[in-house]
């Protein structure tokens, strides 16, 4: 299936895309100066295979019925697909300055009301992908090809809800849900694995029942692969993507930072970051 | 009673199966109108599907799964999945009624229900069994301060139907509202009561007097309402009239009916409510009261604030006040 999306100019590869969804966050992040650039880097790549590879829809009519849904259950990722939909076209490219600005359509966090191609209204973690389970319940009652997707993280595992959806999801072989997570070895307080342990994580995906695959989330081409096998894969399961990421993607001095929930980033920085993101997409 | 009689210890009522009747004896019943209502509805409505987690016999939704096996969807004992699963079918333009006990709906799925249906309005009707104190079984089950929880929930309509008329007309009325609905739901075999009262209708948003009296106004909902008009029919005998006021829809409170009736000639305004006195039908009528400046004699008859105890439901309604007898006796001695 091809993505429809608004026609641009020449090719844009999918590493230039995720460029730009990079360029789109740290600008988004200079305005407010703060929010989660260190997801939003890491996460580039995903949201460039989703939105000019992997999924369906049409930018002017976010509410198109034969769309593929993707749901971000992980509200605080929002700047990061504010820049997907900004790129997609979903979101005028002249709202990104208003990011996190009162009445703004780019809330900090990701809410369905306010922003078009905003499926659900994440931030209170663990509540994607049952809702990914009911919408694809309901896609097949409607007979419908679409694919839901739910881009978690890998905190969000620590949510037990998240695993009644997913036993839920294999019990009612729902093979038009593909579920991405985000495994960047950060939550709130610290590391993941000090948190709450997670791994082994493809052995317990596959045990509830998941076709599972486990890439390189900063590498374009495993991702191509990964969401293409997604979609072709002959069994009646739910797919599931587990995409190991780095915070501050494409940023080497971000990259390198203490790594928390939140990276630091100082006001002298944004331009630099840019800067240096530039460099290092023009040298690759 | 004989001699012998008295000297025996007197055989303690036991406490029932897991969801007791609250029909008196000899009192005409019908069966599962939540399920055959929506049967009948959904017949027409083929958006309308059923969920539940683990309790579709329990909530009577079983009816609905033998009449549209595939539109009955099982989500196991998984509240959180069931109200999120439930939100996804009503993106999707369906019309889910989703369906476990109030306990579980309002204690362990409540940020599934604000934020997954509530934030966003969508289409879900949440029907819940045993309200209350309908069940034996203590505080695991008995969903006592689930209108207090639920009352706080922007965008959701809450209504305690009285009986099985008040449900099958409850029924359709919840497809008609756009929005999400939490109905307290009697289940099994439910007493028949209001086909007494030619003129009466469901509506959501209405309260409607069943009865006339100049001493009381006695307002209530759930099936405190054939509590109320038992306890009117015995008052009368005693000389006091009992005007009762039947407000099935919790919130959004029909304030225009309840401050006019609660306005008219200097009544002792009683509200009884199957749930706690803490946050329910009776805190609602209060602070309305209070807020419009009607400065009138107020009494509460609720659960009290408190976890209750295990038992036969007649036993522990008496205890708690709730019963048709504690009822009567209590407001005898306001007047």
């Amino acid at each position: 299936m091809q993505a429809q999306t608004s026609t641009p100019d020449r090719e844009i590869s999918l590493d230039e895309r995720a460029f730009r969804i990079r360029q789109k966050a740290l600008r988004m992040g200079e305005v407010q100066g703060q929010g989660y650039v260190g997801q939003a880097l890491g996460v580039a790549d995903v949201l460039a295979v989703a939105y000019f590879h992997a999924t369906r829809y049409q930018a002017d009519d976010p509410e198109w019925e034969g769309r593929d849904r993707f749901l971000l259950s992980i509200g605080h990722y929002a700047i990061a697909l504010y820049a997907a939909l900004l790129e997609a076209g979903f979101v005028a490219e002249s709202e990104l300055e208003s990011y996190g600005s009162d009445d703004s359509c780019l809330p900090m966090s990701g809410m369905a009301a306010y922003t078009p191609g905003m499926e659900i209204t994440g931030g209170s973690l663990g509540h994607g992908l049952g809702i990914a389970v009911g919408m694809a319940l309901g896609l097949k009652r409607k007979k419908s090809d679409s694919f839901v997707y739910n881009l978690l993280s890998d905190g969000e595992l620590n949510e037990g809800s998240t695993w009644e959806a997913a036993m839920s999801a294999s019990h009612h072989k729902l093979d038009n849900l593909i579920a991405i997570v985000d495994v960047n070895n950060q939550q709130a307080d610290g590391p993941t694995p000090t948190t709450l342990g997670y791994e082994p994580l493809v052995d317990r995906w596959e045990a509830f029942g998941w076709y599972t695959q486990r890439v390189d989330g900063n590498d374009i081409e495993a991702l191509v692969e990964a969401f293409d096998n997604a979609r072709k894969h002959p069994e009646t399961k739910p797919r599931m993507i587990l995409c190991d990421t780095l915070m501050g993607k494409g940023v080497p001095f971000l990259e390198e930072r203490e790594k928390t929930h939140f990276i630091r980033v100082d006001a002298d920085e944004w331009q630099k970051a840019l800067e240096v993101l530039e460099a290092g997409f023009k040298a690759s | 009673m004989s001699q012998a009689q008295q000297n025996q210890p007197r055989k303690k009522l036991t406490t029932s199966a897991m969801i007791a009747s609250i029909a008196d004896e000899n009192q005409p019943t019908r069966p599962a109108p939540f399920g055959h209502a929506l049967v009948e509805l959904a017949r027409q409505r083929e958006e309308i599907v059923g969920l539940s987690a683990d309790l579709a016999k329990y909530t009577d939704l079983h009816i609905f799964g033998q009449a549209f096996p595939d539109r009955f969807y099982q989500m196991g004992m998984a509240e959180q999945l069931l109200f999120g699963a439930a939100a996804g079918m009503a993106r999707e333009g369906f019309i889910p009624f989703a369906t476990t006990y109030g306990v579980f709906a309002s204690r362990r799925a409540y940020d599934f229900i604000a934020m997954g249906i509530a934030e966003e309005k969508l289409n879900v009707k949440i029907a819940c069994a045993l309200p209350g104190l309908t069940t034996g079984y203590g505080p695991s089950h008995q969903a006592t301060d689930d209108v207090a929880i639920f009352r706080a929930m922007p965008n959701l309509t809450i209504i305690d139907p009285c009986d099985a008329l008040d449900i099958e007309q409850a029924v359709p009325a919840m497809v008609e509202h756009q929005g999400p609905v939490y109905m307290r739901l009697l289940r099994g075999k439910v007493p028949v009561v209001l086909d007494d009262y030619a003129d009466y209708r469901f509506e959501i948003g209405k309260a409607r007097a069943l009865t006339e009296g100049n001493e009381v106004l006695l307002i209530s909902a759930g099936f405190m309402t054939m509590r109320a008009l038992e306890a009117a029919e015995q008052l009368r005998a005693d000389g006091i009239g009992v005007r009762v006021l039947h407000s099935p829809t919790i919130k959004p409170l029909d304030e225009q009916t309840i401050l006019q009736e609660a306005q008219n000639n200097g009544r002792l305004v009683v509200v009884a409510e199957n749930h706690s006195e803490v946050g329910g039908l009776g805190e609602a009528v209060a602070s309305l009261l209070m807020r419009r400046g009607i400065n009138v004699p107020f009494k509460q008859i609720a659960l009290p604030d408190a976890f209750l105890d295990a038992g036969a439901l007649p036993t522990l309604h008496d205890r708690y006040g709730i019963s048709t007898e504690a009822m009567v006796r209590r407001i005898r001695g306001w007047m």
